[in-house]
């Protein structure tokens, strides 16, 4: 009974606690400006898409939710596409010196950002990557790499041996097997990295504040962190732009969840 | 090892590398040599945008009038007071939850997903979310705590520790769920018979809790605290969005020091100084976890 009673209580404390912030920016996303700007604030909103509205035509919320979208999938593709087969090559095959690459994958998941800001946009400016989407993309794959090789490796580390040997002894070399086997497979493990780094390039802010500095080019994150009015700050558009920025991310963890926290705690924990 | 006879990853030499290759040259172009690259350029005079200085190589002077510099150590200050304080709330909030999902009942699938979002939530939504709802005039926390009595609505970003705290709040809101999964990760391995053994012989909740949870959960927490510290150390968005460094140095961390110096003032060289210690102090401390986690983590890397 004790222990019930515990149990209920953590529940709804911590899921209280959760969304309840989040749910007066939704409130107040439905206000109309009267009652965004009435002191006391009111509660209930009269349920008025004004907000959404100016924030999508006046704030540039297209655009913003534009640059997002294809930086956040340039990245998840390109940093899939690069950290399967390393993440293969260094769970199943032997790589010389396969530790060190691992220890310094680990390393490079905790640079501060600011270790690499300033040599990062000059290596950026040389190539012509700022103010270009792309040049946005490089930084983040590489910034994501780890993370997805660590946990691709641990997926595939767990996959039954058996099936690739079969398929090696029958005369497949390593990329074939990884295609046609492994793969397949480990379908949930890729799926878990692609949400990850998705999530994460599309809450990147520090990069993105710096490469991209044209508001027509800028992502949500920035184009959040630099909302402004003309004399006053205008909470009810930003409460409308984050709740745009937010919803695909409440979605997919909603959607997700399963495969969100065995990725994370298999990144980690069971490494 | 896979089973593969040694003839077979001989064989696989060259195409292992192919695999491994375009991972390493990302990560080399876009995060080592960037390292490498900061460490270069402290160790010079540099102004951006005044190219008639030219950029003399001053050796470590920049790390010395970093030593002297009382806004590098009052960004110090506020950094070490963010990451100690954030990480130890994050990791008291964090073992409640992951407490509370690992439990069976009905609709946990959902309850976990709610917990998520914080962690799922942009930064800088969050850190605006929090601005608002500690705004002077039409935050929450006032409506919560004064109601209609509008004469008593207080200004709290406006407070220097107020504003430290709430940042504090912040980071701790966003991000305990993700310390949590980690423990959670860590409850999953502990067998149920300890439990029920402990259970035979009286233990009551309290005493299981603490003499078999707590001291197996050791490793998971170490590891949370590693990953909360790290990531505690790098905090910027909150305070870019909600403080910008205020009020007066309250909430001045280094990155958004480093962030003033290189991007706003293009004290090139200096501002690369101060990357260069943020980054070997998250070096250093991520040695001694490592080291107290046991290298655990890199064992477990061996095929």
């Amino acid at each position: 009974m004790n222990r019930r009673f515990l149990l209920s209580l953590g529940i709804l404390t911590t899921v209280g606690l959760s969304l309840l912030p989040f749910f007066w920016f939704l409130l107040s996303s439905f206000k109309s400006q009267a009652e965004v700007e009435a002191v006391p604030p009111t509660w209930w909103p009269s349920g008025s898409l004004g907000f959404y509205r100016s924030a999508l035509f006046d704030h540039r919320l297209f655009d913003y939710v534009g640059n997002s979208i294809v930086v956040a999938g340039s990245t998840t593709v390109l940093a899939l596409l690069i950290a399967i087969p390393a993440a293969y090559a260094l769970a199943r095959l032997a790589v010389p010196g396969k530790q060190g690459i691992l220890a310094v994958l680990l390393c490079v998941s905790m640079f501060p950002q600011m270790a690499i800001a300033g040599p990062v946009w000059r290596l950026l400016d040389a190539i012509g990557g700022l103010n270009h989407r792309w040049g946005l993309v490089l930084p983040y794959v590489a910034l994501t790499l780890p993370l997805a090789i660590w946990i691709l490796a641990s997926f595939f580390k767990e996959l039954p041996p058996e099936l690739e040997d079969a398929a090696r002894v029958d005369g497949c070399g390593p990329w074939t097997t990884l295609l046609r086997i492994t793969l397949p497979l480990a379908a949930p493990g890729i799926f878990t990295a692609a949400i990850l780094v998705l999530i994460y390039a599309w809450n990147e802010f520090f990069f993105a504040l710096l490469i991209l500095t044209q508001p027509e080019q800028q992502t949500l994150p920035v184009g959040i962190a630099l909302f402004q009015g003309e004399f006053t700050m205008p909470w009810g558009e930003l409460a409308a732009a984050s709740v745009v920025a937010t919803l695909p991310l409440i979605l997919v963890v909603l959607l997700c969840q399963r495969w969100i926290v065995s990725g994370l705690s298999a990144g980690a924990v069971k490494g | 090892m896979t089973g593969s006879s040694r003839l077979t990853r001989h064989r696989d030499g060259p195409a292992a590398w192919m695999m491994v290759a375009p991972a390493l040259f990302v990560t080399l172009v876009f995060a080592l040599y960037p390292v490498l690259d900061s460490l270069w350029l402290s160790l010079h005079h540099i102004f951006v945008g005044v190219p008639t200085l030219g950029r003399p190589f001053i050796g470590l002077d920049n790390y010395l009038a970093l030593l002297l510099d009382p806004a590098a150590h009052q960004a110090l200050f506020v950094t070490f007071a963010f990451v100690v304080l954030s990480t130890l709330l994050e990791l008291a909030c964090g073992l409640v939850i992951a407490l509370v999902i690992h439990e069976h009942f009905r609709g946990r699938g959902l309850v976990r997903a709610a917990i998520l979002i914080p962690w799922a939530i942009p930064t800088v939504v969050a850190s605006q979310l929090w601005r608002y709802i500690f705004n002077d005039q039409y935050g929450f926390a006032n409506l919560l705590l004064f109601g209609d009595r509008i004469t008593q609505y207080v200004p709290w970003l406006a407070y220097p520790t107020v504003a430290f705290g709430i940042i504090v709040l912040a980071d701790v809101w966003k991000t305990s769920s993700f310390a949590a999964l980690l423990m959670l990760a860590g409850l999953q391995v502990i067998p149920d018979d300890l439990y029920d053994a402990a259970k035979v012989d009286g233990a009551n909740l309290w005493q299981r809790f603490r003499h078999i949870t707590l001291p197996l959960l050791k490793p998971a927490m170490l590891l949370a605290l590693l990953f909360r510290t790290m990531d505690a150390f790098r905090v910027f968005d909150l305070v870019f969005v909600m403080t910008q460094g205020g009020p007066g140095d309250a909430t001045q961390v280094l990155q958004f020091y480093g962030y003033q110096t290189l991007f706003t003032e293009g004290r090139l060289g200096y501002g690369s100084a101060v990357s260069v210690t943020v980054f070997l102090m998250i070096l250093s401390l991520s040695l001694v976890y490592l080291r107290a986690i046991g290298s655990s983590l890199l064992e477990r890397g061996r095929a």
